[in-house]
């Protein structure tokens, strides 16, 4: 039993001030008063975090802008999630393994170098318009970085393995027997894959989806660096008031307000996962 | 001969969005020209030029020290919090501690690193530690940030491994230390090697905990790249990203290679 304390404790030493402490933290400099010092807050039950994110719409729509781009990007990751894992889980399991490499490699070539690449490919003297003006398909650089489009395909990009091991998991322990049924039975690949593929592995494309939703709503980097200016989103607005405002009650009080919003995602995946 | 031919077809355009930025990446690498991705007739300049540039050395250097230091500590808590879940029975607080070691999966980071900077304020002015912010507090957060995926990967591990060996050790008069040592240690032991590659690879990786909880002495390899990239590509982003694709290949080749099943 001594044993088992002396495990337990610096484990709990570590959560308690690692983890607890900074959520309490958070809630009491959300409450706190915004003070010219260093740090720049004072501590108050003011609410003065808090005031700014009722009366300013920009704030609210921040918040629902990054639910909305999170919620596209995620549906665009499981769109291409799909033919990807039922792809790699119907591979003979030797090649399964090169496809599975071949899924998360570019996961691990770092984060900001694939944005960096991504930008190569889409800014005015980038790699696409410079094919498309070298072949006279166009006059002038259209205009592909900083736009919606532009982050969304740098969302996915970033995101989209996320998206493709539930459903490969899910594939993998789906009967093949059920789809040769359907397709004995007269029904054509698509409408077995409707019918039953769809209807079995729901589950995990919902475990997917909120795999992808939940980091993709808080999203900084991408939106500030492939986005358009307008595309003030809450991961970008809570750190411009944090950086360039100094406004450390508000951005405290946005983070609480983005971990509320996710709440109810994040009950829905834990419940999705127990079923497992 | 239709079935199957929709499939390969989105299965392709898929690992092809994938592959292609990356690839156009590391093959302008090799160009000389100014601009990134533009042919100007094959050259290594770019690579001197990366190699060269010391405020990316050294911020390379640093990061891959955080990382290796945060890797470590996370396999030490996670291994713990991880052997505890598993292992500790309906202990006091178990619902807690798991949503506590859990909660840094899925916290956007921007929570994360905010949190944790307000945390070393407050230590600061209360206890006068830490000093300032810089590489020990990135790599504190990491640690903390790591130490959640080791302890998923370490609790499945215990979960689907049979209890009976433990119990078997110290029922043949081992101690509980030594039944650790000898039984549990080493069918860990992967999950534990594992979770330091994830959790080195997430502190390499990071940008955004790391720019709130650093400092001006403990700048990142993804910081400087993130200030590179707002201030305009150049063609050592194309050199740096070919360096990086040659080096995780080697090392999931040698990995591929070690962890081959062997024949007889």
């Amino acid at each position: 039993m001594r044993g088992r304390a002396l495990v337990l404790a610096p484990a709990w030493a570590w959560l308690l001030l690692f983890v607890a402490a900074p959520a309490g933290i958070l809630v009491a400099i959300a409450l706190a008063e915004p003070d010219s010092g260093l740090p720049p807050f004072r501590l108050a039950w003011s609410g003065a975090g808090f005031a700014p994110l009722v009366e300013d719409a920009y704030y609210l729509d921040a918040l629902l802008a990054a639910l909305r781009v999170a919620g596209m990007t995620a549906a665009l990751c499981l769109l291409l999630a799909y033919p990807l894992a039922i792809g790699i889980a119907r591979a003979a399991p030797g090649r399964r393994v090169l496809l599975l490499a071949a899924l998360m490699l570019p996961f691990w070539t770092g984060f900001l170098l694939r944005v960096g690449a991504w930008i190569g490919l889409l800014r005015d003297q980038g790699w696409i318009n410079g094919a498309l003006q070298g072949l006279g398909l166009t006059a002038a650089p259209l205009p592909l970085l900083y736009t919606e489009g532009a982050m969304l395909a740098g969302m996915v990009h970033a995101y989209l393995p996320f998206a493709v091991l539930p459903l490969f998991a899910a594939l993998l322990r789906l009967d093949p027997a059920l789809i040769e049924a359907a397709e004995d039975l007269g029904a054509r690949p698509f409408t077995a894959f409707l019918t039953v593929t769809l209807p079995l592995t729901a589950p995990a494309a919902a475990a997917g989806f909120l795999l992808v939703f939940i980091p993709a709503a808080g999203e900084f980097v991408i939106p500030e660096l492939m986005g358009p200016p307008e595309a003030q989103l809450v991961g970008r607005v809570l750190w411009q008031e944090f950086f360039q405002n100094r406004d450390w009650p508000v951005a405290a009080a946005l983070a609480l307000a983005l971990l509320v919003l996710l709440l109810a995602p994040l009950r829905l995946f834990q419940r999705l996962e127990a079923r497992r | 001969m239709r079935r199957g031919r929709l499939l390969r077809a989105a299965m392709a355009a898929g690992f092809a969005f994938l592959w292609a930025p990356i690839l156009l990446l590391v093959a302008y690498a090799f160009s000389g020209a100014r601009i990134p991705f533009t042919w100007g007739g094959f050259s290594l300049r770019w690579f001197a030029a990366l190699a060269a540039n010391d405020r990316l050395v050294e911020a390379a250097l640093l990061s891959l020290r955080v990382a290796a230091g945060a890797a470590s500590l996370a396999v030490l808590i996670g291994g713990a919090a991880g052997w505890a879940l598993a292992r500790c029975g309906r202990f006091r607080g178990r619902a807690l501690f798991g949503a506590l070691i859990g909660a840094p999966l899925v916290l956007p980071e921007v929570v994360t690193g905010l949190s944790l900077l307000l945390l070393f304020v407050v230590l600061e002015g209360l206890t006068g530690w830490p000093q300032g912010r810089g590489a020990t507090t990135v790599l504190l957060a990491h640690a903390t940030l790591g130490a959640a995926f080791v302890a998923v990967v370490v609790q499945a591990r215990l979960a689907e491994a049979d209890r009976s060996l433990e119990e078997a050790a110290m029922d043949l008069g081992a101690t509980p230390f030594t039944a650790f040592r000898t039984v549990t240690l080493p069918l860990i032991a992967p999950a534990l090697a594992a979770g330091w590659l994830l959790a080195f690879t997430l502190s390499l990786d990071d940008l955004v905990i790391a720019s709130f909880v650093s400092g001006p002495a403990g700048t990142t390899l993804p910081m400087v790249l993130f200030s590179m990239l707002r201030l305009g590509l150049t063609p050592e982003v194309n050199a740096l990203g070919a360096v990086v694709v040659l080096g995780v290949g080697v090392v999931l080749a040698l990995v591929a290679l070690l962890l081959r099943p062997r024949r007889g």
